[in-house]
């Protein structure tokens, strides 16, 4: 561990260094990728745009588990479900009023996508305060229990009969059941350049580029710098976190994690810090999720099933949990290599190998294996499935990294909670009443010395 | 800590204090004198009555012994006292004002403030953390202020004076040289420690140690006693849960012994050692 402990410390740069060397690190083996399937610069940009897109959204996610995980110790596995609520509520805002004779089943509210948006944040947050207010006076597990049962019951609410229309303010609005809602409103990137006026630039800067990719280049453009947008909101989110957790907010929030009947009876509210902490994150949640499914116009609610909020865990767990550059190479390490990653390697297979015939059964598969011992059709046939086996190759990674490295990437750094370096202050004398007969138990004062604060 | 400046003061009204222990056994009651006043408490579990109306007050500035066979219902007491456990019934005065059935952050803000039995240090947070932790009302504890950019400065300025502070709390306890270590690395002895600088640094009128010593070694719980015996010169007052005769007979003025979830008898050391009652309740007698 020091070795790694040595390693991070010589990136130049910090922890913004060993963010971007692995963003970097990640791009290159994608676009190696690319070369090796022959890609045109087009399908090159395309999967570079898709890949810092999961990158950002799960990057996004996981910063907000780990406050939730890694800073309160809050279980919650009802992500989705937050998710859902802030993309639903930014839909009905949104969405312009219902027309008889539309497209569109159902209308919203008309509203610009930014009121849209802080009221999906809104519900979020305040649906978080309702599973939060039975759920935080119970022991840990039972907040578990009431969060993912809460991602459920949103999705079948969405999911009903019974709300797919119904009248607000006026207006035809509706969760759309089990079709879901097309969201026919301008994507959050046309919104923003719009809002401050630089459309017609952002519109000049794609014909500008068509130089690179002549035919129809909006799309491109459009994922590249929405993507760009995204790790813009990673970047946010990791500044608001890392300000929440370095501050004495964020030292009464480790303490609950730790014991939370010493941070009540040292005078902190705990309760209320947990609620806070919790709505902070769900708020986030709903963000992300606005951000990951706006964009795609349209949404069903069967999108929103608990795998999800598991893909999160699974990142922040590889990231390590309680530390927020942790979070953030863990949903770029898992957007890259067990979400995306699979169904690259799936295309280098059959790029590298174009005229393999895999088995098209299982049972074709596996009886050249017990008949002949030949392996070869059961690994064509793995690899031919590999997307299905993607939930395997998950469930076998966690169960490695928990029998291996539970704390994950950076989870054993400790992230000092407090604004300022914890150093002894200058102004005071260097060893002021040190005197060695204290050393009375034998403790760990010798290496004490020499401990880091990984700042 | 009180600064250096207060210690003459406080002094003075220890001395007060110690006549006004003649001024009650008269019958003259203020309730400055006895900052904790415990009346009729009373808790059971399922058909088991751990409290059974214990009623006792502890004296300003006194380090006061709760004393008590195993089962007594000590813990219980402490836990009802500072808001772990709500009574079925009684009363908990402290410093005139009704806190029964508050909730443990609200007492600790007060300005009573217990440790635990066995030391619960916050293991995955470094000494500095665990003592920056314990002030109370500190600026930054609110979200916002925290977060936002200008507001933060007077959150960092707080977070200088507090660490100031905690330092020096560090050197009084002689834990300055484990000061940036994982709390979970601590000893026993030094988790101890830890505990009490943590309380104390809360700003506390009143401390309620349960089972201080417990597990400690022989050097480290005189060091431990030294501490205590000095600031109770500097006016904090403690109520101390015990095992150890001995260590209680020997420290403390006042000892209170529980027995069967009340209150047996209460005292001075001599008093307590020379009561046949006592004795029979920790040999098991039927009392």
């Amino acid at each position: 561990m020091s070795v790694r402990d040595d390693f991070t410390a010589r990136i130049p740069g910090g922890d913004a260094g060993l963010i971007v060397l692995v963003l970097l690190g990640t791009y290159l083996a994608y676009v190696l990728a690319g070369f090796v399937l022959g890609y045109t610069l087009r399908g090159q940009l395309n999967s570079i745009a898709t890949l810092t897109f999961y990158i950002g959204v799960f990057a996004m996610l996981s910063l907000a588990l780990n406050l939730h995980w890694g800073y309160t110790g809050l279980f919650n596995i009802g992500i989705v479900g937050f998710m859902a609520v802030g993309v639903y509520v930014t839909a009905i805002v949104t969405k312009p009023t219902y027309v008889a004779g539309g497209a569109a089943q159902v209308g919203g509210l008309g509203l610009p996508l930014w009121v849209g948006i802080l009221a999906g944040m809104t519900a979020a947050a305040l649906l978080g305060l309702v599973v939060a207010l039975p759920a935080l006076r119970l022991r840990a597990d039972y907040l578990a229990i009431v969060t993912i049962a809460m991602s459920e019951i949103v999705r079948f609410s969405f999911l009903s009969g019974e709300l797919q229309q119904f009248q607000l303010f006026g207006n035809r609005v509706g969760f759309g059941g089990g079709s879901g809602l097309i969201l026919d409103f301008a994507p959050p990137l046309e919104a923003l350049l719009r809002g401050v006026g630089l459309w017609n630039g952002y519109l000049g800067f794609v014909d500008a580029f068509q130089v690179l990719v002549p035919r129809n280049p909006k799309p491109v453009v459009d994922g590249l710098v929405y993507g760009l947008l995204l790790l813009g909101f990673v970047a946010g989110f990791y500044w608001l976190l890392k300000r929440t957790g370095e501050s004495p907010f964020g030292r009464v929030l480790k303490a609950i994690r730790e014991d939370e009947d010493v941070a009540n009876a040292l005078g902190k509210n705990t309760d209320r810090f947990k609620i806070k902490s919790f709505m902070l994150g769900c708020a986030l949640m709903g963000l992300a999720g606005i951000l990951w499914l706006v964009p795609q116009g349209a949404v069903t609610p069967n999108f929103f099933r608990p795998r999800v909020t598991f893909f999160i865990w699974i990142a922040l767990i590889i990231g390590g949990a309680g530390s927020n550059t942790g979070s953030v190479l863990g949903g770029a390490v898992f957007a890259a290599v067990l979400y995306q990653g699979p169904r690259y390697f799936q295309n280098l297979v059959s790029a590298v190998f174009p005229n393999l015939d895999s088995p098209s059964g299982f049972g074709q598969a596996i009886s050249p294996l017990i008949s002949q011992f030949d392996p070869v059709p059961f690994l064509l046939y793995t690899v031919d499935s590999i997307r299905q086996l993607q939930l395997v190759v998950m469930g076998l990674v966690l169960i490695w990294l928990m029998h291996n490295r539970p704390e994950g990437m950076l989870g054993y750094r400790k992230e000092t909670a407090s604004v300022i370096p914890l150093s002894r202050p200058k102004s005071m004398t260097a060893d002021g009443g040190s005197d060695d007969s204290v050393r009375t138990d034998g403790g760990v004062d010798a290496a004490a010395q020499g401990g880091e604060t990984d700042e | 800590m009180s600064d250096a400046a207060d210690q003459p003061v406080e002094d003075v009204a220890n001395k007060v204090d110690e006549d006004a222990l003649g001024a009650f056994a008269s019958g003259v009651d203020t309730s400055v004198d006895y900052p904790l006043r415990v009346e009729g408490l009373e808790k059971s579990f399922g058909g088991i009555t751990a409290v059974d109306g214990a009623t006792f007050e502890v004296e300003a500035g006194s380090l006061t012994g709760l004393i008590g066979p195993n089962g007594a219902g000590k813990s219980t007491t402490f836990n009802l006292i500072t808001g772990m456990l709500k009574p079925d019934a009684g009363t908990v005065t402290f410093n005139g004002e009704d806190i029964t059935g508050e909730e443990p952050h609200e007492i600790a803000n007060r300005g009573m403030v217990r440790t635990f039995q066995i030391a619960r240090e916050l293991s995955e947070m470094t000494v500095l953390e665990n003592m920056m932790l314990a002030p109370k009302h500190q600026r930054g504890e609110t979200l916002w202020r925290s977060v936002m950019p200008g507001v933060r400065d007077d959150v960092r300025e707080q977070e200088e004076e507090l660490l100031e502070r905690v330092w020096e709390v560090l050197d009084f306890f002689d834990i300055a040289h484990i000061a940036e270590e994982y709390a979970g690395n601590l000893s026993g002895g030094q988790r101890k420690l830890l505990e009490m600088a943590r309380a104390l640094l809360t700003d506390p009128d009143m401390l309620l140690l349960d089972e201080p010593f417990a597990g400690v070694n022989p050097t480290l719980e005189k060091k431990l006693l030294e501490h205590v015996h000095e600031l109770r010169e500097q006016g904090y007052t403690f109520l101390l849960v015990e095992h150890d005769m001995d260590l209680i007979m020997n420290n403390c003025e006042h000892v209170i012994v529980l027995h069967q979830g009340s209150v047996l008898t209460e005292g001075t050391p001599d008093e307590i050692r020379s009561n046949e009652e006592v004795i029979e309740a920790y040999l098991g007698g039927n009392v």
